[in-house]
């Protein structure tokens, strides 16, 4: 474990099995989501109340889930960062607010909408679309704050804090639903129970959800080695591995 | 198959263009991900080349001439 543990904090070790990685997560996002998406948009039955517009689903519960999980991941790795100065977790946090950005801003805007033929309004000032929103801007201050530190180690450190203090957030959007009174439904697909929704529209679904992690984690891993390799322009790998390109 | 025509499938009895432009954007911030991301390792690999070619200036010219520019 604390072996596994140490290698995963050797940007060259990384580098390398992130490389070996991408091709794969990289080719099976692609197949994953096409079937997804063809089977969620011609394939999938209609809904009986809200006819072809719940389709909008398969873009939006994936895209608001990972808005959400990358955020998380992000708050582990800050703390990782802050106790044990390990380098690899603000490369992981520098890598991953862009793409956590762009998923909770298509998670925002796929909700708009779909919002409009089944609430009757792109945008309501309640609670979960609210705290969504706050994800945005939280991932958008972020960048901001990473864009205007020059020092890397200050720059890890404030953006690390940052990242901790912003996870409030998450239980917030989660419960908003169950806490307050919304126009938003209630999770579709739990882990605890049974599917409200049959499996000719949760099967396409999940496989959706896949292929967004899919996806996700190909990106995340091409930005972790650029970020590594801008980190250890000084070491002798990295000035081999850019002369062999 | 859902649907009976390929006009069905466009419109989606009525919901068309709330179905195809959520999707349609989809797709277009995963290709500026993407395209974003391929900048960035291009930028990376330039700036290291840079960086090689004017310390081996330095050390070509006996560390004489500082050219901060690189070129």
């Amino acid at each position: 474990m604390w072996q596994w543990f140490h290698k995963l904090g050797s940007p060259k070790w990384f580098f390398g099995i992130a490389g070996r990685l991408m091709p794969w997560l990289g080719w099976s996002a692609l197949i994953v989501l096409t079937a997804g998406v063809v089977w969620g948009l011609l394939f999938a039955p209609a809904d009986y109340q809200q006819g072809d517009s719940y389709r909008i689903i398969f873009i939006h519960v994936p895209s608001a889930y990972l808005g959400q999980s990358l955020y998380v991941a992000m708050a582990v790795a800050g703390v990782v960062g802050l106790v044990w100065r390990m380098k690899m977790a603000d490369t992981f946090i520098a890598s991953a607010t862009a793409v956590g950005a762009a998923m909770t801003f298509l998670a925002l805007l796929t909700g708009a909408v779909w919002g409009k033929p089944t609430w009757g309004t792109w945008w309501v000032w309640d609670a979960r679309l609210t705290s969504m929103l706050l994800l945005l801007f939280l991932y958008l201050g972020v960048m901001a704050l990473r864009g205007a530190m020059e020092d890397p180690d200050v720059r890890a450190r404030a953006s690390a804090i940052l990242v901790i203090v912003g996870v409030v957030n998450i239980p917030i959007i989660k419960y908003s639903v169950e806490w307050w009174n919304t126009l938003h439904q209630p999770a579709t697909i739990k882990v605890t129970e049974a599917p409200s929704m049959p499996a000719s529209m949760w099967v396409p679904l999940l496989i959706c959800l896949l292929g967004f992690h899919l996806l996700v984690a190909w990106l995340i891993l091409w930005r972790m080695r650029n970020d590594i390799l801008l980190r250890e322009r000084r070491a002798r790998w990295v000035r081999d591995w850019v002369l062999a390109q | 198959m859902q649907f009976d025509s390929f006009q069905a499938l466009i419109t989606m009895g009525g919901h068309g263009a709330y179905v195809w432009f959520s999707y349609a954007t989809f797709i277009l911030v995963i290709l500026g991900l993407i395209l974003a991301t391929a900048i960035q390792r291009r930028q990376v690999i330039k700036h290291h080349r840079r960086l090689m070619r004017s310390e081996a200036q330095r050390h070509g010219s006996g560390g004489k001439t500082h050219n901060a520019s690189g070129a």
